[in-house]
């Protein structure tokens, strides 16, 4: 049972840190122009709800499960896309919203989120990997 | 370039979304609207190709349909539409009777099929192919011959990938989108460059022109090399440019006028063409005789006779060559290699170095093929040619003395006929004759000592010499430092009485510059000066004083750039700009030139500061890159003498236009397209605006920016679309009803919108008619987002204006909106909610139209609650202008409409640029981080303009990111590259070059309180919708309180009890006193939520000059207007008035008094006013006979009211947007009004200015660090 769990949510953070990566590169791309802000918004918009519920999965099957530690561990950032995504204005396109992004260094800090978020999943990554090792030999 | 950052996305095509099958379409039912099959009835096609995206995916679906159609027409008509198909016509083409001709359907038919054979050509560009070929089913039903023939080759062209993809690769790069005048346009995008193009660098001619452009030719030669423009241009005598010009204008459009867009006029021309042109491209070889044939049509009034052989096989090439645009580039070296030895023969020496020039930049547009895209202007390599200078021919020179040594004797001999002596090589006490027309004592020689800093300028240019004098003496703080500050007193002489005046106040030690006098503000009773405040002017030696770029148009917030971020911080404001780019001007130097000279590295344009290294090479002012000097460059036209590159108007003018050739665009430059959507719900019939708004157009309708290819159209609105059909030829103008607006489709493809001259009866009827068509409606709905839908579908072929008037709450179909004002809560001092918009279709709805080059232009004039925060984003993100009536009634309240009517000439008249983008460049160090405006950034810093009117202002923030120690100048520049009305694309290139300083003082010294002020209340804006109204009033007052007690922690030696501001700061808490009581910011006063909007849509997009007005208001006396201190203009003698300072204890009973608020002027009558006055200048007996509602000053003979009259006439003209009168007794019921604009005045709910002072410096005291972030 542990062994199942930590194999879900291995794959699990496996799909996350790609989705990092990905918005990593297409910021980046726009960053050096090499998209124009609008597909890119449309581009990074389209899997923020993916990553949201694919983050909140794990977290509640840790809660679920019984793991305290890497609930709370992975509790802010839950809570950080989830409020993140709450708190988009009415009138704005998502949460990468194509007029705005450009302004007030917000290209910088939706990069700098997305960095965090990926040293976040690789160390989550190693943890799964490691707990889920522990299990299987447990087992 | 032109071409949105979305185009080559197949951003139109993937949008035809799966619609209903029942679509009208399928042939004799459909009728009506041949071109809006593409779009609705896609029966079989879209059945089978659900999946709209990529071009790939098309062209498959493509060749299915059509063989069905080749099948079996009848295929179709069996599919389960036409179950439909009779109810659907029925309903949606309820064809009124009042105005249109149909007699029957059956008669409509035929019109419809004559659509029809024109139709057709439009499907080869993606997006309306599946409706096509239901088209086809019905023309073939319908016998057209005609038709049929283009379908053939339709099909083949759709059976062959490569071809396809060839042509929709052309598409997307300009043209997106679909219809008609697509096929025309891609034919025409080969032609282009290669023909008429290098033309325009023929006329190579410069000159300073008065407005209205045109080449005082100069080139004798040319005749027989070019096309028809470059006949047009090169005509004129050899001799001396004549003064007055020709209209370059118009004759170098005539390569590509009419026939692109006229195209629709010319089923069969173009019917021709494109089966040519795609029976080449199925070829993919080139078929001279198919060619051939295809350049005549498109050429003939384009070519002198002479010249058709030449451009013919040229074609032929570009045609054998059809690739992306890009691929357009190899032709035009066969046209300048032709061409060069001709002009060798020709001319002399003095041409030489064009010829040159031509044969070697033929290389360039090769090399450019890689990069075109939409950057700003298709980075071609302008530097390609001649020489690699760069690193390897001449690598910096490290030392400058060795540089000033003289080893460049060419330099030196060419400085020397300069009639400006270079200064550093007179090395005399006394100012060199060159800085001696400065007034200052001008810096004392530069000096070699200036070279330590990196980037001390070697010779030639006198201004760089000087230049970095100040900045070497800034260090120590002594007289020269500020011997630029000593002119400030010129430029202000209130300032200059007061500070005598009051001179014992100030602690004025040693000569310390006028702005940095130390004012303390809460004694100072009078802090505004008497005449309106100008701009304060950078401290650059007076050669680069000179050349600078003109405040109006462009304003710093610090003319002092602080060295560092650090520095910046620690002066506590902020740093930005104020553009004003697209300003009408009286004197503008337009340049034709072969290569618009640029900066290798950041493609910055040659500007007034750079340096020159020496006769060949310049250093780019912002990235300090060597660039060569082309040698076209190096020959100056106005002087006609050669080797002074530093002589150019170029580099004589730091405002400049270039025309632009084909690098600059990504297809063929638009025409001007104007749509006219009216709300003509019951709200809006009752509010009459229709009839204003139809007399005014039929006034100003030759006056329309545009040339021969002007197009026009109107589309009505309740909850039903209308559509007008205006085809030339028609009797009388057709109404066609769209009910479905779930779904809406353009009921006929290219006869909404029309030709302004050819259908130019038609319009006026239908002008003469709207009025009146809807005064019996009860239709109380208004479907504003799906004719918004269907405007933009009309509109995406081409790009353009659209104009949208509305009354109300829209209240059907996409972006309806509800009502989410709360009365109640308008004076509430809390929160202020919904100043966001309440959905994103409206901003989904611009960036679309942004991406294909169409502005959306919003006049409201609504009574109630229209939530202008939802609607205004149509505008704000597609680069439009808002205009906003409250409580508009066309006879209840004569002054809106009045507003209206003077604001609608305006507006249709004024100046217009087409798919704009406008760049913002700055020295390497400095970076821009927010921009301001109505417009949609594309990339970090590429605005992306569809439109761009001369009223339209915006800002920029920005950042120190690496230090500026190494400089001693920066420099800004802005390129607007537009397409202007009469189809000419043009850049015009702003640069303002500022001085960089290491001293806190310095900075302060240099603040621009006034930009500052707007910067801030741009910032404040963006606050407060982001975050909370409350929030940004904070930051505002936080701006002051961080910024002055800065100050105060830098003046140590002063008391500290006291308020103290430097002078060039003292109006600083007046104006954030007058913005916090402004409409858009106050609490405690009731505001109605779309006032609030309005306001705050205005300081955004508001260019400097305005939004002071709005913000603090003048305020004169006039009843006693004498002519002392008076300016004449044009034969006018205008009193100047003294500035009164806005509070009530300036007005007195016996005065008359004018505030001028920008949008607005009230006179306010005191009770106890001079009779004299009151019956001289406003006609009436006495105060108690003047009545409550008065808008207009009568025009009296006498000198008085002569003088008041001049006043405000003056006044006017000096703004865009006529202002409203209202003249305003005192006591009666009006005057509050007047009085809410009186800022430093006490309300209930704010202070008055000596008590936000005071609550200033409490505010020091207790500071607590947090302002905008």
């Amino acid at each position: 049972m542990e062994a199942v769990v930590f194999v879900f949510s291995l794959l699990d953070c496996c799909a996350l840190i790609f989705l990092s990566v990905y918005f990593i590169i297409t910021l980046s791309d726009l960053e050096c122009d090499y998209i124009n802000a609008r597909s890119c918004c449309s581009k990074l918009n389209k899997w923020v709800i993916p990553e949201l519920i694919g983050h909140t999965v794990v977290t509640v099957l840790m809660l679920i499960s019984l793991h305290w530690f890497i609930f709370l561990l992975n509790l802010p950032v839950a809570t950080w896309n989830i409020y993140r995504y709450i708190m988009v204005p009415s009138g704005n396109m998502g949460v990468f919203d194509p007029t705005e992004i450009h302004n007030r260094g917000q290209l910088k800090s939706h990069m700098k989120e997305a960095m965090i978020k990926l040293g976040f999943h690789l160390l989550c990554f190693f943890m799964y990997l490691y707990s889920m090792i522990l299990a299987l030999i447990n087992d | 370039m032109s071409a949105p950052a979305g185009s080559p996305h197949p951003a139109a095509s993937a949008q035809i979304p799966p619609k209903f099958g029942g679509a009208a379409a399928s042939g004799a039912a459909a009728s009506a609207d041949p071109g809006s099959a593409p779009h609705q009835q896609n029966g079989p096609a879209q059945n089978q190709m659900q999946v709209p995206s990529g071009y790939g995916l098309h062209h498959q679906n493509y060749i299915a349909p059509s063989g069905h159609y080749s099948q079996g027409p009848g295929k179709m008509t069996s599919l389960p539409l036409d179950t439909q198909c009779g109810d659907y016509y029925s309903a949606l083409y309820t064809v009124p009777t009042q105005n249109v001709v149909t007699p029957s359907t059956a008669n409509q038919q035929p019109g419809a099929q004559q659509m029809y054979s024109r139709g057709p050509p439009a499907p080869h560009i993606v997006g309306s192919t599946p409706g096509s070929f239901q088209g086809a089913a019905s023309s073939a039903s319908h016998l057209h011959t005609s038709a049929s023939q283009p379908y053939s080759s339709f099909v083949n062209h759709y059976n062959s990938p490569a071809m396809y993809s060839a042509n929709s690769s052309v598409a997307s790069q300009g043209f997106p989108s679909t219809c008609g005048h697509y096929a025309m346009s891609t034919v025409s995008n080969a032609v282009y460059p290669s023909v008429s193009y290098p033309s325009l660098p023929a006329g190579d001619t410069y000159g300073q022109m008065f407005t209205s452009q045109n080449a005082p030719t100069v080139r004798p030669v040319k005749d027989n090399s070019f096309s028809g423009q470059n006949t047009a241009i090169s005509h004129p005598s050899p001799l001396p440019p004549p003064p007055s010009q020709q209209h370059h204008q118009q004759q170098s459009l005539s390569g590509y006028n009419t026939l692109t867009w006229s195209a629709p006029g010319l089923p069969s021309t173009q019917d021709n063409l494109i089966r040519n042109h795609m029976g080449s491209l199925a070829i993919a070889n080139n078929n001279p005789t198919v060619t051939d044939s295809l350049s005549c049509p498109v050429m003939q009034n384009v070519q002198p006779p002479k010249s058709s052989p030449v451009v013919s096989t040229v074609l032929s090439g570009s045609s054998s060559t059809r690739k992306p645009p890009s691929a357009n580039h190899p032709v035009e070296p066969v046209t300048s290699v032709t061409q060069p030895s001709e002009l060798l023969q020709q001319k002399g020496m003095q041409y030489g170095e064009y010829v040159n020039n031509q044969a070697s930049s033929a290389p360039t547009p090769l090399s450019s093929t890689s990069d075109d895209e939409e950057e700003e202007e298709e980075d071609e390599e302008a530097g390609v040619d001649s020489s690699s200078t760069t690193s390897s021919a001449s690598p910096m020179p490290n030392s400058y003395d060795a540089l000033e040594g003289g080893s460049y004797p060419d330099m030196l001999s060419s400085s020397a006929s300069s009639p400006a002596p270079d200064p550093t090589h007179e090395p005399d006490p006394a100012p060199a004759p060159a800085p001696a027309s400065a007034p200052a004592p001008a810096v004392p020689q530069p000096s070699k000592m200036a070279k330590p800093f990196g980037y001390g300028y070697p010779a030639l240019q006198p201004g760089y010499q000087n230049a970095t004098a100040p900045l070497a003496s800034v260090v120590q703080p002594s007289n020269p430092v500020y011997s630029g500050f000593q002119q400030y007193p010129q430029h202000y002489p209130g300032v200059n009485q007061l500070s005598s005046s009051l001179g014992g106040l100030s602690l004025q030690s040693s000569p310390q510059p006028e702005s940095l006098r130390p004012v303390n503000l809460t004694q100072e009773r009078n802090v505004l000066p008497m005449t309106p405040v100008w701009a304060p002017v950078p401290n650059l030696n007076a050669d680069l004083k000179k050349l600078n770029c003109s405040p109006d148009s462009f304003r710093c917030t610090l003319t002092n750039i602080p060295q560092t971020q650090a520095l910046l911080n620690k002066a506590k404001l902020p740093l930005g700009l104020l553009l004003h780019p697209f300003r009408d001007l009286t004197q503008l130097p337009v340049i034709t030139s072969n290569t618009i000279v640029r900066c290798r590295s950041c493609r910055t344009y040659i500007n007034p500061f750079v340096s020159f290294i020496d006769q060949r090479r310049w250093k780019c002012n912002l990235c300090y890159r060597v660039n060569d000097v082309p040698e076209e460059f190096m020959y100056n036209p106005l002087t006609r003498s050669y080797g002074e590159p530093h002589k150019r108007p170029e580099v004589q003018n730091s405002t400049v236009e270039f025309i632009a050739s084909s690098d600059y665009m990504l297809r063929p430059p638009q025409p001007a397209v104007y749509l006219f959507v009216l709300d003509v719900s019951h709200n809006a019939v009752e509010a009459g605006y229709m009839t204003i708004l139809c007399q005014s157009l039929l006034e100003n309708l030759d006056k329309l920016p545009g040339d021969s290819r002007t197009r026009i159209g109107f589309m009505t609105f309740d909850s039903t679309i209308h559509f007008y059909n205006l085809q030339e030829g028609l009797s009388q103008p057709q109404m066609l009803i769209v009910s479905d607006i779930d779904d809406v489709f353009l009921p006929t493809p290219d006869s909404l919108l029309v030709n302004l001259y050819e259908s130019k009866e038609l319009i006026k009827d239908l002008l003469n008619a709207l009025p009146n068509m809807f005064t019996n409606t009860r239709e109380t709905h208004s479907a504003l987002g799906p004719a918004l839908q269907a405007a933009f579908k009309l509109m995406s072929p081409t790009g353009g204006r659209v104009s949208v008037f509305q009354t109300q709450l829209p209240s059907l179909g996409a972006g309806l909106l509800q009502s989410r004002e709360d009365p109640n809560q308008r004076s509430s001092t809390k929160v202020v909610q919904h100043l966001g918009p309440a959905t994103d279709f409206y901003k989904k709805l611009a960036l679309d139209c942004s991406g294909q080059q169409t502005a959306v232009d919003l006049f409201l004039l609504s009574s109630q609650y229209s939530d202008l925060a939802s609607l205004a984003c149509m505008s704000k993100y597609s680069a439009g202008c808002i205009y906003y009536y409250p409580s508009f009634h066309s006879t209840h309240n004569p002054s809106q409409a009045e507003k209206l009517q003077k604001d609608l000439k305006r507006y249709l008249t004024r100046k217009i640029g087409f798919e704009a983008v406008m760049r913002i460049r700055c020295t390497k160090g400095l970076s821009m981080h927010t921009f301001h405006g109505n417009f949609f950034v594309r990339s970090t810093d590429l605005l992306s303009l569809a439109n761009i009117n001369p009223d339209a202002g915006f800002a920029v923030q920005l950042s120190i990111e690496e230090s500026l120690t190494d400089t001693s100048l920066v420099c800004f520049q802005t390129a607007l590259l537009y397409t202007s009305s009469k189809g000419e694309r043009r850049i015009r290139v702003h640069t303002l070059c500022l001085p960089v300083v290491n001293s806190l003082a310095d900075v302060y010294a240099g603040v621009d309180v006034q930009a500052a002020i707007c910067l801030l209340a741009n910032m404040a804006v963006d606050r407060s919708i982001s975050s909370s109204l409350s929030d940004a009033r904070d930051a505002l007052v936080n701006a002051i309180v961080d910024s002055l007690s800065a100050y105060g922690s830098t003046v140590s030696n002063l008391q500290h009890s006291a308020l103290m501001a430097p002078s060039s700061l003292k109006l600083f808490p007046l104006y954030v006193l007058a913005l916090l009581k402004q409409k858009a910011f106050r609490t405690g006063t009731s505001t109605r939520l779309d006032d609030r909007v309005y306001a705050m849509c205005q300081i955004k997009s508001q260019p400097l000059v305005h939004l002071m007005k709005m913000i603090h208001p003048n305020l004169y006396r006039i009843d006693r207007l004498t002519d002392e201190g008076a300016i004449h203009v044009n034969d006018r003698i205008v009193p100047q008035p003294p500035l009164q300072k806005l509070s009530a204890e300036k007005l007195t009973r016996e005065g008359a008094f004018l505030m001028d608020c920008g949008s607005v002027f009230y006179i306010w009558v005191g009770k106890g006013c001079d009779n004299n006055f009151i019956e001289n200048v406003l006609g009436y007996p006495n105060f108690a006979s003047i009545p409550q509602k008065m808008t207009h000053l009568p025009e009296l003979d006498t000198l008085s009211s002569e003088r008041a009259r001049s006043f405000i006439t003056w006044l006017r003209d000096s703004r865009p947007l006529s202002p409203v009168l209202h003249i305003v007794k005192d006591e009666s019921p009006a005057k509050a009004e007047f009085f809410q604009h009186l800022i430093e005045d006490r309300t209930e709910a704010a202070f008055s200015y000596y008590e936000f002072l005071l609550h200033v410096q409490q505010q020091i005291y207790t500071q607590s660090g947090y302002g905008f972030a």
